[in-house]
């Protein structure tokens, strides 16, 4: 009988070499459900996503996404999108060479473009808006129109379930709501959304179901329900404070930053 | 006048010559763009040397050039590749590590062996008007095998290029492509010895690339662009050493590099 989640992972073990990042992990995330996972630097966010992607090789457990095991599931089930801080812009890639890489697994073995696919990439380009884009190089665009680009790379082949490694870093905080806006319309036809972000003002308190994250998992729910003291002290360490206004949460360090003097400023 | 310049046509060692620098010239240009954009540009000047060395473990061996030349070449880049891959030594330092120790064995055998009389200047500095039928030939089948390989893994080669995580998480078998890759450039770098030597191998690898980058900031384009550069580098580099009477190695080196300083005033680098 199938299950309606699309990610389901069972006593999972996963790390590098000695250093285990966590242990016995066991998660389910529901398939069209929109999730974030939020924790501090090397809190093994990033090994969880290339365990669920299954390209990370785990100690013990297992991994299902939709009901098979991952070592099964056809790539074009997963869209991802990389962290792009890691990406060379200087490397000679136009935006319509980088969405064509997501078709690269089809089987078709010519180097250009078929018809079908030409067709693929415009419409997906005009989809997220970087029609006008296609034959600019991709290392050329605002931090907003690269994070359009690879998220059109990674929903070219319609998948199932879209996994971003921090896709809001290094941008500003009106292209952070685009982003968001955008992944929110991608959610809203069904595709399962994971992505992962150490930003809880911006990104973190604005998502439908967050998972607290670090070695291992702290919580998870709605963020105003989870976003508790209590919690993201046992998540990031150190005292948090929270503030609630007008439905917002607003989440900083207690302890304040003591700089030099600043009268000579 | 049209005599003069046709001259040098009437001679069968140099149309030898020309048809293997036009063909060199293309290939280097060709899987240099990957070289390059991989960040391997010392891999040429290494794999080069390991070859040599594997060329005098082949004659000790009782076997020609190619065949030790070739196996040698091929277990250089297929060790690099695994330290590469499963441990945390970069690219730069595997491939110093590996070719030099090749090459080394090779010298130990040379001093060892006293009565050792293989001559190897071809090798070092390239002998392309030595040319023979039998080289033509060798280099024309690693020209098709490398042609139609990389026109067939266009796709997969790019992918994983440019990020080669995505790419194994897109389902391309990134361990594959990189030992294709390593191999079709060792066959390559085999082949153009007799035409630019050990010493200048590195910079036909890297010069073509290099010139097209600077013309475009397409992949596709570079790819075409580079091997362009690279053909016709060879056959001007070789005529141009006819004309002047200089080493054909060092002038095919120095037309390449008087072509990417050209490409720099077109698109100075500071300008992307």
């Amino acid at each position: 009988m199938s299950s309606n989640l699309a990610v389901k992972l069972s006593d999972v073990t996963a790390g590098y070499e000695r250093n285990i990042l966590f242990a016995g992990l066991s998660l389910e995330i529901g398939a069209g459900r929109f999730t974030g996972i939020v924790g501090p630097t090397a809190c093994g966010k990033t090994t969880l996503l290339k365990v669920m992607l299954g390209v990370h090789p785990v100690i013990a457990g297992s991994i299902r996404l939709h009901d098979a095991p991952v070592s099964r599931i056809r790539s074009n089930t997963i869209g991802y999108v990389p962290q792009l801080g890691n990406t060379d812009w200087h490397f000679p890639v136009t935006v319509e060479e980088v969405i064509t890489m997501g078709l690269y697994t089809n089987g078709r073995i010519w180097p250009w473009l078929s018809k079908k696919e030409r067709g693929k990439i415009q419409a997906i380009a005009h989809r997220l808006g970087i029609l006008d884009c296609l034959r600019h190089p991709v290392g050329n665009l605002s931090g907003g129109q690269r994070q359009r680009a690879f998220l059109a790379r990674a929903l070219i082949n319609n998948p199932k379930i879209l996994i971003l490694d921090e896709p809001t870093s290094g941008v500003d905080i009106r292209t952070q709501h685009e982003i968001l806006h955008l992944l929110n319309d991608i959610n809203a036809e069904g595709i399962t959304i994971v992505l992962t972000t150490h930003d809880l003002n911006a990104v973190a308190s604005h998502l439908p179901w967050v998972i607290c994250f670090n070695r291992g998992m702290v919580a998870q729910g709605r963020p105003n329900e989870i976003f508790t003291n209590e919690i993201l002290t046992r998540t990031y360490g150190g005292d948090i404070v929270i503030v609630k206004h007008q439905g917002h949460l607003l989440i900083a360090n207690s302890t304040p930053l003591n700089f030099a003097d600043d009268s000579k400023w | 006048m049209v005599e003069y310049i046709l001259e040098p046509f009437d001679y069968d060692f140099f149309r030898r010559g020309l048809l293997a620098a036009l063909m060199v010239g293309a290939l280097g240009g060709l899987i240099g763009v990957y070289v390059v954009l991989r960040g391997m540009s010392y891999i040429g000047h290494g794999l080069s040397h390991a070859v040599i060395g594997g060329a005098v473990i082949g004659f000790t061996l009782n076997l020609n050039f190619y065949a030790g030349a070739c196996a040698l070449g091929v277990f250089a880049a297929l060790i690099i590749n695994r330290i590469t891959q499963n441990t945390k030594i970069k690219p730069d330092a595997a491939i110093g590590i590996v070719t030099t120790a090749i090459f080394a064995l090779g010298v130990a055998i040379i001093s060892k062996l006293r009565n050792f009389k293989q001559n190897f200047e071809a090798a070092l500095f390239g002998n392309i008007l030595g040319i023979t039928e039998q080289d033509l030939m060798i280099i024309g089948l690693v020209t098709c095998i490398t042609m139609v390989t990389m026109f067939f893994t266009y796709r997969t080669l790019l992918f994983s290029t440019f990020d080669q995580e995505a790419a194994r998480i897109f389902g391309i078998n990134t361990g594959v492509a990189q030992l294709l890759f390593s191999l079709l450039l060792t066959l390559v770098i085999i082949v153009s010895l007799n035409v630019t030597g050990v010493t200048m191998v590195a910079a036909t690898l890297i010069a073509p690339a290099m010139t097209a980058r600077m013309l475009t900031d397409s992949f596709s384009k570079m790819v075409v662009y580079s091997t362009l550069i690279g053909a016709i580098t060879g056959v001007a580099g070789l005529y141009l050493s006819y004309i002047f009477n200089v080493a054909s190695g060092a002038t095919i080196v120095l037309f390449s590099a008087l072509l990417f300083s050209l490409s720099l005033l077109v698109k100075p680098l500071h300008s992307h």
